[in-house]
């Protein structure tokens, strides 16, 4: 991170944002440390870690097995050993292979074992397409771990909360699954110098407005982003609202907003079918049903694993264009 | 003839009550199962007596145990107290786990029990994660794991072998291979099934034990701590045993014969145990008489204790999933 400006930001990325968060944990607290495949030598699959092997050493840094579930299980029993392990999944697609340790023993210990045992660990993995990785590294499942009580699931996909919902959740007693879109590593941006530890509770909104509401997360923020800019100029103003937890999911900030625009779109990158979306739309009909003026929507990804070629992918995506002429149907407008 | 059994009175006396009492508990259960009691899935550990007594014997108050489903004894073994057990199986507040866990989820923290798993093989990389702890906080502790040789078939098994040896993490692989996975005899569904020649091809070291003799499962298991606290990385041990009774409750047995389970009752570990000691003079028919009338009055103790006891208010449900802000660190 270099070209400081007087303005007390430096250039980053979203990538360097995560690698930093990491560095100053482990240099914060002995206790913390890095485990999953290729995050040593190699320097990470999406090079989040480079660096920190020849910085920390191969017990800090640890490369693994390709054995998802005993490194994520390794990492629950090492944090009811006394430590605060960061385990890397290299994507949520790999995840399946350890669901049974984050869905049976994460998540569950707890609670089996009436309130004697917390599981203080992190756990990151990337998310999302847009890579031209095809069906076993695109998708966006993190719906499936949002479903589960008794783990938190973050998605920054702002730089600053790349750089500051670890710290956050590395103080947690719980479990804490953090979500990074593959798409937004080398997403560039000035971050403040002293950018640090950011809260994991709340949804954010992005962009004020009082028309409609947009309710996103991780990757999809900047089509949506883009969205609220494109319909400004047609004179529908958006608000844009950032879930940033999952599970938690902040109700209040959604409601208020809801209430105010009297209508929502809700943009994600998982299928319809069972998804966030489907969630975040039943909570605001149950609880603001009459404050509304549209019909709630949402624009999802086409159901289908998602394909290599790249004309094919995007239109399997969420879009921006989508996005608007969803917002457009919620102003009775037939999209021309 | 057999060598005479290299211990003292003392503590032939303890290992005998360890094992009557885990046996006796667990026949009252049964009992408080026909009654309805007790509820859900009720995984006796009859016959499999000896191994959680003798190796809990090698074990210190720091180190750590897993364990299965089927984990009464090793509980009570550890040190969990047979009230608190009996609580949990209850579902009653007074139970180690507030009547959340129940008879397959047992915990508790003062005797570093994590459990209590009821996924096969799913508890093994939770030891492996204890070692790890372990050995990058500098403490030259044990982590005992128990499982059945139905673990073998999954991954986690594997996955964990590998990983501890890779490591040199000290953990304590205890296979209690009762040859039957649920109702799937052991040849039935492995392709070799000499299991602890499957975890030695990994690289470490490992036995096979006659799991119906506590003395045999004892030594081993301090061989093993030794070999563990001085650094050698994991140590595999296979205990050759017999579940008597049925997989659990709700089991007709129509996989095996009786005449197995009958010639494997000629083996049960508490009557070979006692009659050896007797024949050896070291302890008399008087000394079992009143391990038996001990564990019997304990039995009562747990079963009023548990009859006292309360339901957790309803409105309690939902503590627990997360941690209570300001009760932790």
């Amino acid at each position: 991170m270099s070209n400081q400006r007087e303005s007390g930001t430096v250039e980053t990325t979203y990538r360097e944002a995560i690698r930093a968060a990491i560095r100053e944990a482990m240099l914060k607290d002995p206790r913390v440390f890095l485990m999953g495949e290729d995050v040593g030598r190699y320097g990470g699959c999406y090079a989040v870690s480079k660096g920190l092997y020849d910085e920390f050493g191969p017990e800090r840094i640890r490369d693994t097995p390709l054995s998802e579930s005993v490194f994520v299980g390794t990492g629950i029993g090492a944090a009811l050993g006394g430590m605060r392990p960061i385990v890397e999944v290299m994507s949520v697609n790999f995840s399946l292979l350890c669901m049974d340790q984050i869905v049976n023993n994460a998540a569950t210990i707890q609670h089996m074992s009436g309130g004697q045992f917390n599981i203080p660990l992190v756990i990151r993995m990337a998310t999302g397409a847009g890579l031209q990785l095809a069906a076993q590294h695109s998708h966006s499942l993190e719906v499936l771990y949002a479903h589960i009580p008794g783990i938190r699931v973050v998605a920054p996909a702002t730089l600053e909360d790349a750089r500051g919902m670890l710290a956050t959740a590395l103080e947690d007693p719980d479990p804490v699954l953090i979500f990074e879109h593959a798409g937004l590593y080398n997403r560039p941006g000035q971050i403040a110098v002293d950018a640090g530890a950011v809260d994991i509770d709340r949804a954010v909104i992005r962009r004020k407005g009082e028309d409609v509401t947009l309710i996103t997360y991780g990757g999809s923020l900047y089509k949506t982003l883009d969205a609220a800019a494109a319909l400004a100029e047609q004179g529908i103003h958006a608000e844009v609202i950032d879930l940033r937890s999952l599970r938690p999911l902040d109700e209040a900030t959604l409601l208020a907003s809801v209430r105010r625009t009297q209508r929502a779109v809700v943009v994600d990158e998982g299928w319809r079918s069972g998804s966030l979306a489907a969630e975040v739309i039943a909570r605001i009909s149950e609880q603001a049903f009459y404050d509304l003026d549209a019909p709630l929507a949402r624009v999802c990804s086409e159901e289908v694993p998602i394909p290599y070629a790249k004309h094919m992918e995007q239109a399997a995506l969420p879009q921006t264009q989508t996005i608007i002429n969803t917002v457009k149907m919620c102003f009775g407008d037939r999209n021309d | 003839m057999t060598p005479m059994t290299p211990v003292s009175q003392a503590h032939a006396l303890e290992l005998l009550q360890g094992m009557v009492r885990i046996r006796r508990f667990e026949e009252k259960c049964a009992e408080l199962y026909s009654a309805m009691k007790i509820r859900g899935f009720l995984h006796l550990y009859i016959g499999e007596e000896a191994i959680a007594v003798g190796v809990m014997q090698a074990l210190r108050s720091e180190d750590s145990v897993a364990a299965t489903y089927r984990e009464h004894g090793h509980a009570l073994a550890r040190g969990l107290s047979m009230r608190s057990i009996m609580a949990e199986m209850y579902g009653k507040l007074e139970g180690c786990c507030r009547g959340r866990g129940g008879s397959m989820h047992l915990f508790d923290a003062a005797t570093r029990f994590f459990g209590g798993s009821a996924i096969v093989a799913g508890g093994i990389p939770l030891s492996v994660g204890l070692a790890l702890a372990d050995k990058l906080q500098g403490r030259a502790n044990v982590n005992a794991c128990f499982f059945g040789e139905g673990a073998a078939a999954e991954g986690e098994f594997h996955e964990s072998i590998n990983l501890a040896t890779l490591w040199k993490l000290p953990v304590l692989f205890l296979c209690e291979n009762n040859r039957y996975a649920m109702g799937t005899a052991l040849e039935r569904s492995e392709s070799e099934t000499d299991i602890h020649l499957k975890a030695q091809s990994y690289g470490l070291k490992s036995e096979a034990v006659d799991g119906m003799d506590v003395i045999a499962v004892e030594q081993a298991a301090q061989r093993a701590c030794d070999a563990i606290r001085n650094g050698e990385g994991p140590y595999f041990l296979e205990f050759t045993t017999y579940r008597f009774r049925p997989h659990s409750m709700f089991d007709p047995e129509l996989y095996r014969e009786k005449a197995e389970v009958h010639a494997w009752k000629e083996k049960d570990p508490i009557t070979l145990f006692s009659q050896k000691l007797l024949v050896e003079g070291l302890i008399r028919d008087a000394d079992i008489a009143r391990i038996e009338a001990n564990v019997q009055d304990e039995i009562t103790v747990a079963v009023e204790y548990a009859e006292a006891g309360q339901w957790e208010a309803a409105e309690d449900l939902k503590r627990y999933v997360y941690s209570e802000r300001g009760h932790h660190e």
